[in-house]
């Protein structure tokens, strides 16, 4: 049985920066990096392969370059991976992009029965949180988010058990499978590749399915095939940060009491 | 005694296939090691061994007055060598072989020199015995059975000596006895008036003693830590030659196993290490790790590591697999993974140990193998190592930052042809709040000096060092082949650093990697530009009493250790304070070998240790010259609450005060 896994490469956004004329991400020179939410994603679809001996593939939607984070997957453990990349994706929304990757889903499914798609909560570049769940409807999967824990796995019935975290609480559910299962970081710490499995990823030849395998209509995929447009990319304006103290207060009790009697003062804290 | 010559003969032919049999067995168990160039450069080598192995410089020093016994016992081991031959070859070839042979002068001459010999070694066994039984040193196991056995057999030895010497003189069949004080005294006092027959006799059984011990002693050498009679002088010998002993790179190769998982993955020298160690305790006793309660004891490393080799020797020998671990099992010759995490690579333990052990790369190599080939390592150290993979710093900044170091200053740039330094600010010089305090006082130093300098700005790249230490030596190697690259595309030639750490890796480990720099400390050129003249100090710091301390990748590492004591009394009028370990034997802040990104939960702390030795002298300042110091010393402070009497200042910060 397959566990899908999709990961996304995504820029270094702590590093990213916006132009103030044009509106537009600075995005040269700088590092790309896995989708964090996704590392995670991976590292739990590893786990449960070393402990039902499930078989990993991991897929991404992206140029070229993002073999680099699909060599990753290889090197930290999964079976196979598959890039999706023609220029006919590019450009492509959170509704062209779940498309791409249910149909690409669906291929696998050809083969071997799928128990679940795991992926990453969201994407630190786009942060809608809605991939995940746009898969499990195109593919009529159950969908399980924010789940921190994954409790039970019953292969026999198919049936899976997991916790969601939510605001101020927490939901135990069971579903059948397969399932979509978007995860929160807390769930895992990811692996660090050995050596040898780096070394082995270096030299993989990275399977990619262009349109001319998938087959899909153009003007289902890519910009072509997305609901919505980007009009403006903006940073809101920001009051200057203030430095309390500064060097005048070496001492950090100080320094603490200071910044609670700032806090208090603007009622951001109370002291009872 | 001719009648006794088969039986003699017999004896000895069997004690010497057994004797032979046994270093075959265990010599042949270090060449399961990996190939290691330790012949070249024979003449620096031999001056090594003579210095070492027969001056004892290591075994003989202030902090171990008990070493001067052993260079006694080591001195009267070889002399008795020559009369313990003789005396053998005397017993196979009574007729042929004997001292009385010699002309007269010689003969009479090692008579004296056996006889005093003998009696200077029994004295050293008394010694010896009864240090371990009334003042047991606290560092070594100073009770073990294999110890008090070999003191008896070296005692016996001697007493059979005199017993057998004695005798004869008092039978009169001693030509040299006015030439032997001790067995004359022997035989004139304590045997005077024997009846003959039972003084034949006692010679006879005396002979018997001395030769069954001698036997004795020789076939127990292999078996024990002793061991290092026959191997500690080709050790000194093979020592590692460089100053600095850093550690190999790795071959990165499809179907290589990398670092050491398994005791023949050691290159041979390791191997022939362990089974010189002497268990004297030198090292513990200077381990910062051992000393602050952690698992990590440099001599039961070594000891596991020969247990194991031991324990495994025979499957490996026939290609099976081990059935020991050598990392991560919880018995004896089995190295628990927490001990290799406990080193601070302070190299402490290799400055002092008599044989020149190298604790540290093999700590290294196991470390390599438990990241590059389980990725099994402190959980904390997978957030370092991401973050030295991705942006090149340990604390995961930015790396558009690196050339910002204050609000109002950014890097001046090393500009290819027309710059002569790179100043390699190195990360906590370019990202830490308070390390930046050192990086613009090293820039003004440089500034008044009138030097040409730039840095790299936001596209220097770290180093390493923490990397290749805690055994991440794949990514290591990226980054040093990617600094030495962007060295030789800038055309940097002179380099000066800050940080030790920086100093260390791109001196001393880049060479593997092709770097080619004349790479200075900041200290090094702020002396030599007061040497010339360019640098001044108009004014005298006013810091109190300072002490010193020792950072080890400048002192150990680099034997720096005059230069910052000379320009700290340049810049104060007066030389340091010395803490009572300073110079080689200094003791780390707890910082190297990555240490500086881990936990420290086992024991206590190594900073701490160094903080209250330091405040036993009742500084105002205490001074460093590291980054990671200066945060281990500052934290210390911190947390015995005396921050606000005692401060901590980096060396260039007291030469900025006094350039003023």
């Amino acid at each position: 049985m397959l566990i899908i896994t999709c990961i996304k490469q995504v820029p270094d956004t702590t590093q990213v920066k916006i132009d103030a004329v044009t509106g537009t991400l600075i995005r040269e020179g700088v590092p790309s990096i896995i989708n964090p939410f996704d590392a995670h994603a991976l590292e739990e679809s590893l786990r449960l392969k070393d402990e039902y001996g499930f078989k990993v593939v991991a897929i991404s939607m992206g140029p070229p370059s993002a073999e680099m984070t699909l060599r990753r997957a290889l090197a930290l453990g999964a079976d196979d991976v598959i890039l999706l990349s023609d220029r006919a994706f590019g450009g492509a929304d959170t509704l062209a992009t779940s498309m791409l990757l249910s149909e690409a889903i669906k291929r696998l499914s050809v083969h071997e029965e799928i128990a679940m798609v795991i992926c990453g909560k969201q994407t630190i570049d786009g942060d809608t949180a809605q991939v995940g769940p746009g898969i499990a409807t195109r593919l009529k999967y159950t969908q399980l988010t924010s789940v921190d824990r994954i409790e039970n796995i019953d292969i026999q019935s198919r049936r899976i058990t997991v916790r969601c975290k939510f605001e101020g609480r927490y939901e135990i559910l069971e579903s059948s499978l397969p399932a979509m299962i978007a995860v929160l970081r807390e769930i895992n710490r990811p692996r660090y590749p050995t050596v040898p499995m780096r070394m082995m990823s270096q030299e993989a030849v990275i399977k990619t399915w262009d349109n001319k395998i998938m087959r899909l209509n153009e003007n289902t995929v890519g910009l072509k095939g997305s609901a919505t447009a980007v009009k403006r990319i903006f940073s809101p304006d920001r009051a200057m940060g203030q430095i309390l103290g500064g060097d005048e207060i070496s001492n950090p009790d100080d320094a603490a009491r200071m910044l609670i009697d700032k806090l208090v003062s603007k009622n951001l804290l109370s002291l009872q | 005694m001719s009648a006794q010559i088969p039986f003699f003969t017999t004896l000895f032919a069997v004690a010497a296939v057994f004797f032979l049999w046994s270093c075959y067995l265990r010599f042949s168990l270090v060449l399961l090691g990996k190939p290691d160039d330790r012949f070249s450069n024979f003449s620096r080598r031999f001056a090594n061994m003579l210095l070492y192995a027969f001056g004892q410089k290591r075994v003989v020093t202030r902090s171990y007055p008990f070493g001067l016994n052993h260079s006694v016992f080591f001195w009267c081991f070889l002399i008795l060598l020559i009369a313990n031959t003789e005396f053998l070859l005397h017993g196979l070839f009574p007729g042929y072989i004997s001292l009385s042979h010699l002309p007269e002068g010689l003969y009479f001459a090692l008579a004296l020199v056996f006889d005093i010999v003998s009696f200077v070694a029994l004295l050293a066994v008394v010694i010896a015995l009864s240090r371990r039984w009334f003042y047991p040193p606290e560092y070594i196991d100073a009770r073990s059975v294999d110890a008090f056995v070999i003191l008896g057999l070296v005692a016996t030895l001697m007493l059979a000596f005199f017993g057998m010497h004695g005798s004869e003189i008092a039978l009169g069949s001693e030509g040299a006895a006015a030439f032997m004080p001790v067995s004359n005294f022997v035989g004139s006092f304590i045997l005077a008036g024997a009846p003959v027959n039972m003084l034949v006799a006692m010679v006879t059984v005396f002979f018997w003693i001395h030769a069954v011990t001698l036997l004795l002693f020789l076939d127990y050498l292999p078996y024990s830590k002793h061991m290092h009679i026959l191997t500690a002088i080709p050790n000194c010998f093979f020592r590692s030659i460089e100053k600095i002993n850093t550690q190999l790179p790795e071959e990165f190769k499809k179907g290589n196993s990398y670092g050491v998982g398994q005791v023949d993955q050691f290159r041979w020298k390791d191997l022939f290490d362990s089974m010189s160690c002497t268990e004297c305790g030198r090292c513990s006793d200077n381990c910062p790790a051992t000393l602050t309660g952690k698992a990590l004891n440099p001599r039961l490393l070594i000891h596991d590591i020969k247990m194991n080799l031991l324990h495994n020797g025979k499957l490996l020998k026939s290609g099976r697999a081990p059935d020991l671990p050598l990392i991560g099992g919880l018995k004896e010759g089995s190295i628990a993974d927490d001990v290799l995490w406990a080193c601070t690579t302070c190299g402490a333990c290799m400055e002092v140990c008599p044989v020149f052990i190298e604790h540290v790369p093999k700590i290294v190599y196991m470390r390599r193998h438990q990241v590059e080939m389980k990725a099994k390592f402190p959980e904390e150290l997978l957030t370092l190592f991401d973050n030295m993979e991705n942006r090149s710093n340990p604390w995961g900044i930015i790396p558009a930052e690196r050339g910002r170091w204050t609000s109002e200053t950014v890097a001046p740039l090393f500009e290819k042809d027309k710059t002569e330094f790179l100043f390699f600010v190195g990360c906590a010089g370019a990202f830490d709040t308070r390390n930046k305090r050192n990086t613009l006082a090293i820039t003004r130093i440089l500034d008044k000096g009138g030097v040409s300098w730039g840095a790299l700005g936001k596209d220097e790249q770290c180093c390493g060092d923490s990397l290749r230490r805690l055994g991440n030596e794949f990514v290591f190697a990226q980054m040093a082949k990617q600094n030495v690259k962007a060295f030789k595309d800038m055309g940097v030639r002179k380099v000066i650093t800050q940080c030790p750490h920086c100093y260390n890796t791109l001196k001393n480990d880049y060479r593997q990697f092709g770097g080619e720099l004349e790479v200075l400390h900041y200290t090094e050129l702020a002396l030599q530009l007061v040497e010339s003249g360019k640098l001044a100090f108009k004014n005298k710091a006013e810091l109190g009493k300072v002490v010193f301390h020792d950072s080890c990748y400048l002192g150990r590492y680099n034997s720096i250790y005059k230069t910052p004591r000379e320009l700290i009394e340049l810049a104060t009028g007066h030389s340091p304070l010395e803490m009572e370990r300073a110079f080689e034997r200094s003791f780390c802040c707890g910082a190297g070998g990555g240490r500086m990104w881990m936990e420290e939960s086992a024991g206590n702390r190594v900073n701490l240790e160094r903080v209250k030795e330091a405040l036993k002298r009742q500084p105002d300042t205490i001074c460093v010259c590291c980054p990671y110091c200066v945060t281990m010393m500052e934290d210390g402070l911190m947390d015995l609450k005396v921050s606000d009497q005692v401060k901590v200042l980096e060396l260039s910060e007291i030469i900025e005060t006094a350039l003023k």
